[in-house]
């Protein structure tokens, strides 16, 4: 097998970070799919990517993983990054015959017992002789996150694990991710629309709307303005919302108005801390104004914990 | 023995299927049938080019072949017109172009229903040895790129995201395509070569539970097709191509008589897809 390594790191760096992108960009068609984005992942550590639909999260982690090539800054990671990825979809022909073991062993040779402990773990035993073709979505999910990790990999880069998992076996497959964590010492790369798990466990959020629009611990993500512009008002009723101001705000067409007026469409600086200068997303302007306590999302978390408890 | 003229194709035939069959699995498997055909109809501007530099058909129908899968991997990586319509426009212009090509070159007089259709009558001892050299040859390095050429086949993100390099591998695997439509040009002609990649793999499906086994199936049942449509060639006095063609489809819908499972897959999965 070979490994790709584009570009080095310089040594000193070699054993902190796993994967870093630096201003890294990429343009398709004309157009800026995502764009200036600083990620770093280190052992240990899980780093969560969230924004809405088509504001590049896929596209970031294909960048960092080395699927695509960045148009602008650069992507690096370190030599022999040995990498179990999950991706968001996998569209395999009826035409082909692939048992979830086969599947197992797909970049790396498994042993029989090896294959059976990784699917105990993700909660799938008993699909081991199952056809790839006949599992649900959710026992999918189940089956790639269970060959992610039978790699033993450095670096887990997991692109929606739990789409498709019923409610407790979500639950179930977080905690299993934050042991990971602790049990292989690997560092995760995660996507994720699940807030209140994403706020729970990851180390860093990073909030992307075509730029990284906010980052930084989940306590300071979920103070921040535009995390709410994007999420609504009920995402961060768990912690305390205080007023911001707005250096720039998107309109409908993806253009950038700044707070001086002017006017870019692909704005690589529109990028800022969480403390001051938030920004609102014109299209759902509305959700900023709902900060106050939200008694239902508050019950709906409460309700969750105990859920995961009991399962 | 390759005195006779029907032994060499029957000899040809079963070869230049052998290695279809393994190969064929991965087309269908990575839905790339149309790509197929659009090869097999470049090869035909590879004989104009042949006979116009008076060069060995085999390989400059290979070389075209190859120019042409390049080709393509390139413009789909640009992303300009969908896939489909690439390969469409590819596939009908290039056989257009063979077609008006040869018809100004006067001075030569080409059976252009063999080429279209195959004819057994033009197995030489060079084209067996061609067909067996090449054949061994592409089999050979499909088996030392199999586990990769599968990965990228299963997913090609999961394959670069862990390390892989699937793009390197599809263009190996399109090389060894254009190589196996060069071969099996005479014995099957440029329009149904497409067919004796897909059909016995297709055939092949219902009776294997793993990949390695569908395309030993399928090398297998290509093999019956050839022997049995060029039987049937000789005897009923019609074109060979069409002839090992309508073998392979009764191979394939014998495949579909227990059960009827796969049709009904069919059936569902086209009804799921499609909203």
């Amino acid at each position: 097998m070979t490994e790709s390594k584009p570009e080095l790191m310089p040594a000193s760096t070699r054993e902190a970070v796993l994967v870093r992108l630096d201003k890294a960009g990429i343009r398709k068609g004309g157009d800026w799919l995502v764009r200036g984005v600083d990620l770093t992942v280190s052992p240990g550590e899980i780093v969560t990517l969230i924004g809405p639909n088509g504001s590049g999260k896929s596209t970031t982690a294909k960048l960092a993983l080395g699927i695509l090539k960045p148009s602008e800054g650069r992507a690096s990671r370190r030599p022999g990054l040995k990498v179990g990825y999950v991706p968001q979809k996998l569209a395999i022909d009826w035409t082909l015959p692939l048992s979830v073991q086969r599947f197992l062993r797909l970049t790396n040779p498994l042993s029989d017992a090896q294959c059976r402990d990784a699917l105990e773990q993700t909660g799938a035993g008993r699909l081991l002789k199952s056809e790839i073709r006949t599992l649900s979505g959710g026992e999918l999910q189940r089956v790639m996150l269970a060959r992610a990790i039978a790699r033993n990999p450095d670096l887990l880069v997991l692109d929606e694990p739990v789409q498709g998992v019923d409610y407790a076996g979500e639950i179930a497959i977080y905690d299993l991710i934050s042991e990971i964590r602790g049990s292989l010492g690997c560092g995760i790369l995660m996507i994720s629309h699940d807030l209140h798990v994403v706020m729970a466990a990851a180390d860093q959020v990073i909030c992307l709307n075509g730029h990284v629009c906010c980052r930084g611990t989940p306590s300071d993500v979920s103070q921040d303005d535009s995390y709410h512009a994007l999420f609504g008002a009920r995402a961060g009723t768990a912690l305390a919302v205080y007023e911001h101001r707005h250096d720039h705000v998107h309109l409908p067409d993806g253009k950038v108005r700044h707070a001086d007026g002017s006017l870019c469409s692909d704005c690589p600086g529109a990028h800022h801390d969480h403390t001051v200068d938030g920004h609102i997303h014109a299209a759902d302007r509305h959700a900023v104004d709902g900060n106050g306590t939200d008694g239902a999302a508050h019950n709906e978390a409460g309700k969750r914990k105990e859920l995961g408890n009991a399962g | 023995m390759l005195d006779d003229f029907f032994t060499r194709a029957l000899v040809a035939g079963i070869g230049v299927a052998l290695v279809a069959g393994p190969l064929g699995c991965f087309i269908i498997w990575r839905r790339m049938a149309y790509f197929g055909d659009t090869l097999s109809h470049a090869a035909l501007l590879g004989v104009t080019l042949a006979l116009l530099l008076e060069i060995n058909t085999t390989l400059a129908v290979a070389g075209v072949s190859v120019l042409v899968a390049v080709l393509l991997l390139f413009l789909r990586r640009s992303d300009t017109l969908s896939s489909d319509a690439l390969l469409g426009l590819l596939s009908h212009s290039a056989l257009a172009l063979g077609l008006v090509c040869l018809a100004f070159m006067t001075w030569v007089r080409v059976d252009l229903l063999g080429l279209l259709f195959g004819d057994i009558l033009a197995v030489t001892r060079l084209d067996i040895a061609m067909i067996y050299g090449g054949g061994g040859l592409v089999l050979c390095v499909l088996a030392l790129i199999w586990r990769r050429l599968f990965a990228a086949t299963v997913s090609a993100d999961l394959a670069a995201g862990e390390g892989q390099q699937p793009d390197r591998t599809d263009l190996v695997f399109m090389v060894l395509t254009a190589v196996v439509i060069a071969i099996s040009l005479k014995i099957i002609g440029a329009l149904l070569i497409t067919a004796l990649l897909i059909i016995p793999a297709a055939a092949a499906r219902r009776l294997s539970s793993t990949p390695e086994q569908m395309a030993v199936v399928a090398a297998l049942a290509g093999a019956a097709s050839a022997a049995g449509g060029l039987y049937a060639s000789l005897h009923y006095d019609t074109p060979s191509g069409p002839s090992i063609v309508v073998a392979a489809m009764v191979l394939f819908v014998v495949s579909l008589v227990p059960g009827g499972l796969i049709v009904r897959r069919m059936g569902a999965k086209t009804r799921g897809d499609r909203p």
